[in-house]
């Protein structure tokens, strides 16, 4: 293949007029009758009421008998769900904060959207331990603070450390969102016409003026919340793999539990990034702002991270077998041809080998295919999670206490819910946010820097 | 009455004549001036000749401050063995100290202790960072300054660059100000007046926190009145009975649940009972049945007491007898109890009669009782009943001690 790396790809394309990206962002605030807002809208509202409701007050009502944890395998679907929301959560902070550090400007088109996806995917992730727990109204028990009983929490359980992580990771990431919509959020105020628009957007924007002074700070601050959220996103997933790895149940116990986890992470969240994105660059009509280049980008990303996750696999493997420990083992025997067998063959098709197609440059760049793939990788991500909890705990080291673990139909209500619950927060957010940084899109546009102090930013 | 000058600003339409503007305005010596621009510009700091900015600082310090204080609380909660409690520092109850010991790791086990650590740094890190760089650097929410709803900031906030110097600035001039742009080659250059009055601004600092603040506690305490009023609400519908949401999912909590709770009526068992008696011949954990069951002279010839002879014993066997046989035995055993004189006393158990029962003939006393004396075997479980059998053998003893008994 001849790829001439010197020429540079356009981060925009068409236009450099930055009062037409201004246009084409604000376009989807300021046209409320889109009827294919609405349909998606009602939708995912119908998700979110109807199944997450329903699956919701037999919850409340009935407890947590209502799902199909048992006996022996007590983190059901919850857990895997759990798993599942904060790994997609994760790319949204890769991309905003590490590429960001990585000086990777191509992220500025997708930078907003991925880090909202982390806000509304952390939110959904956290009803399910929520939910878990049986009573989530006593769900303060969780957190150290003094109180009347003259109890403390534990701190040397990893579920602690699951909460202190996934709360922070929530609050920071939420505050580096927002620190990013300041700018954006004072465009709409100047642009808008409407007075409780204004309102509004004038509270948001904080009256951000535009002043230079001010962007010291900020991109001050911004680097270094770039530089906290970096440590930040790798700790939040190795400590969800801690309330694996620090159990002593065969397959959990393992110290590659950590980087496993990340890549991982970063895989499904990136799969998902690149499903919603292509969705919405459709119907905002964004095209020429999300380009095939960004995807192409995110599908050589996602390859990488499948491999990663495909070397994970087999060192795994190595490793039972290498340790010698017979229930370690076992367990790795169990998965690939035991009762879940399926299971791990679904993910290892989705996860490993699908991706390879992203090798061949026109397939990278086939956006039909890239849905595809994105999707696969969604549900072998789901797998994987399911494949790690489940298989472990029904087959551990008492033969005696073997089970085989049935979800019933509130685990899958539940879990349609939690779709239904994370693309209204996306849905809302596209209608009534900027889905592009304005500002920071603007940045990067052909001639947009003085032409001598450019250097070698793009 | 005339509007009061703010500044003098120019607008440019391209990023390299900005910065051309900005170097020319700070050379020329002003310092009150400002750059409006869409997005940040590079080397624009540089330009305006502006100062490092301090925000690291407060990130550093702010990082340390979380990291102490995760170390202490989790020390303080968790892990330290110092024997000094909230009490003994005058802290009120709810700051009690709560260590315990998790799978055998000694108390302040510090690598369990990283992860909430760096949480706590980074969490205090970065929420510290932004509300200096918001409040603290730029002095934001500041919705009132005379820039807003002008055509320079819109111009600004979209597609051009404004540069704009203030009329307090030592230096200012208004007809040099505006010959400097011109000459700079300025697109536009405009006036910015104050506002007529002091507007407050329809959302200025105070307004908008107040508005805040007032729609929090309103909605809050609005809701958590109402909602407390919804839980304890009875309706009483006459002929029908009373209706109240601790009947509904989810206000009753999950208490009530399908298991029956003690002495409530049951469909499913024949007699009608939750409560069933167990099967013939069951024996619960620790109460089996006493074999020399009236059966004295049985008891008086087996010659074991089970319990070995230990401090240990004679002490837990003291104080189930202070607690169970004092009152009207006595503590000396000699029948001189607090009850004297309510109940007929009860003989002395020094008598040569009971020092030459057998330790099973006492016990038999302790389970079946004799004359007016009930039966303790609900009170005293085995092993205390042969432990106060030690300590009432230990006073026999002891007030008919012998020379050889005091070496």
């Amino acid at each position: 293949m001849n790829i001439d790396y010197s020429k540079h790809v356009p981060l925009v394309e068409g236009t450099t007029n930055l009062r037409e990206i201004d246009d084409v962002i604000a376009a989807p605030m300021e046209n409320p009758n889109n009827p294919r807002f609405l349909l998606a809208l009602f939708v995912s509202l119908s998700l979110m009421i109807g199944c997450g409701g329903t699956a919701l007050y037999n919850l409340l009502g009935f407890g947590t008998g209502t799902w199909g944890n048992q006996n022996p395998v007590m983190w059901g679907w919850p857990i895997v769900n759990f798993v599942f929301w904060v790994g997609i959560g994760h790319a949204g902070t890769l991309i905003s904060a590490i590429l960001f550090l990585m000086r990777q400007t191509w992220r500025n088109s997708i930078a907003r959207f991925a880090e909202a996806m982390t806000i509304f995917a952390v939110i959904t992730a956290l009803t399910f331990p929520l939910l878990h727990t049986g009573r989530p109204w006593l769900a303060h028990y969780l957190l150290p603070y003094p109180n009347e009983r003259a109890l403390w929490v534990n701190f040397r359980s990893p579920l602690l450390w699951d909460v202190f992580a996934v709360s922070t990771y929530f609050c920071v990431s939420f505050f580096f969102w927002y620190v990013g919509l300041i700018p954006d959020f004072a465009t709409m105020r100047d642009r808008t016409t409407h007075k409780v628009k204004k309102f509004i957007y004038s509270v948001l924007s904080l009256g951000w003026r535009f002043s230079n002074r001010h962007w010291q700070h900020y991109e001050r601050a911004y680097l270094i919340l770039a530089g906290l959220c970096t440590p930040l996103v790798l700790s939040v997933h190795s400590i969800v793999s801690f309330d694996f790895a620090v159990s002593l149940i065969p397959g959990w116990h393992t110290t590659i539990f950590p980087p496993y986890f990340v890549a991982g992470a970063i895989f499904s969240g990136f799969a998902m990034v690149l499903t919603v994105l292509i969705i919405v660059r459709k119907v905002f009509y964004m095209e020429h702002m999300i380009t095939v280049n960004h995807l192409e980008r995110m599908a050589k990303v996602l390859m990488a991270t499948g491999l990663m996750v495909g070397y994970a696999y087999s060192m795994e493997f190595f490793i039972a077998w290498y340790s010698g420990v017979e229930a370690e083992s076992f367990i790795f025997i169990n998965r690939a041809f035991g009762p879940y067998a399926w299971a791990y063959w679904t993910m290892i098709t989705c996860n490993v080998i699908f991706p390879q197609v992203f090798w061949f440059k026109k397939l990278r760049r086939n956006i039909p295919v890239i849905f595809i793939i994105s999707i696969t990788t969604n549900i072998g991500m789901w797998f994987e999670r399911f494949v790690i909890t489940v298989t472990s705990l029904h087959r551990d080291y008492l033969p005696s206490s073997w089970g085989y673990f049935t979800p019933t139909v509130y685990d899958g209500l539940l879990y349609l819910g939690s779709f239904g619950l994370f693309f209204t927060g996306v849905i809302l957010f596209a209608r009534f946010a900027p889905v592009i940084a304005m500002a920071e899109l603007k940045a990067v546009v052909e001639g947009a820097q003085p032409s001598h102090h450019g250097g070698d930013h793009e | 009455m005339s509007r009061r000058l703010y500044s003098i600003a120019a607008i440019f339409k391209k990023p390299d004549e900005i910065m051309n503007a900005a170097e020319k305005v700070s050379s020329a010596g002003y310092t009150k001036f400002d750059v409006n621009t869409p997005y940040p510009l590079h080397g624009m700091d540089h330009a305006m000749k502006l100062k490092p900015t301090n925000i690291p600082y407060v990130t550093l310090i702010m990082g340390l401050v979380g990291f102490t204080f995760a170390v202490f609380l989790q020390w303080w909660t968790n892990g330290s063995a110092m024997q000094i409690g909230a009490h003994d520092l005058m802290l009120p109850r709810w700051l009690e100290r709560y260590p315990f010991v998790i799978g055998g790791k000694p108390l302040f086990s510090l690598p369990a202790f990283i992860p909430v650590i760096f949480e706590l740094t980074v969490l205090s890190a970065a929420l510290s960072t932004i509300a200096a760089m918001l409040g603290g650097f730029c002095g934001l929410p500041h919705n009132s300054h005379p820039l807003h709803d002008t055509d320079y900031i819109k111009a600004c906030s979209c597609d051009q660059y404004g540069i704009y110097i203030e009329s307090n600035d030592p230096n200012f001039d208004e007809a040099k100000v505006e010959a400097l742009f011109k000459e700079l080659g300025a697109f536009e250059v405009v006036s910015i007046y104050r506002p007529f009055e002091q507007r407050p601004g329809f959302i200025s600092h105070a307004l908008f926190f107040g508005f805040l603040i007032a729609t929090a506690v309103g909605v809050s305490g609005k809701a958590y009145f109402v909602y407390n009023n919804l839980l304890y609400a009875r309706l009483v519908i006459p002929g029908y009975g009373v209706i109240k949401l601790d009947d509904y999912i989810p206000y009753n909590w999950l208490v009530n649940q399908p298991r029956l709770d003690a002495q409530e009526k049951s469909t499913f068992f024949k007699d009608g009972r939750s409560m069933q008696t167990p099967v013939v011949n069951t024996i619960a954990r620790g109460y089996m049945p006493y074999k020399y069951a009236g059966n004295a002279d049985a008891a008086n010839n087996d010659k074991v007491n089970p319990l070995s002879l230990t401090k240990e014993n004679i002490e837990l066997g003291e104080k189930m007898y202070k607690i169970t046989c004092s009152m009207c035995h006595g503590d000396f055993a000699k029948g001189e109890g607090r009850l004297h004189g309510l109940f007929p006393t009860p003989p002395s158990l020094h008598s040569s009669k009971l020092k030459k029962w057998s330790d099973a003939r006492i016990y038999h006393v302790i389970v079946e009782g004799q004359n007016v004396m009930p039966s303790y075997a609900k009170q005293l479980d085995e092993n205390e009943r042969w432990a106060i059998i030690h300590y009432i053998r230990a006073l026999q003893r002891a007030m008919d001690a012998k020379e050889s008994d005091l070496k």
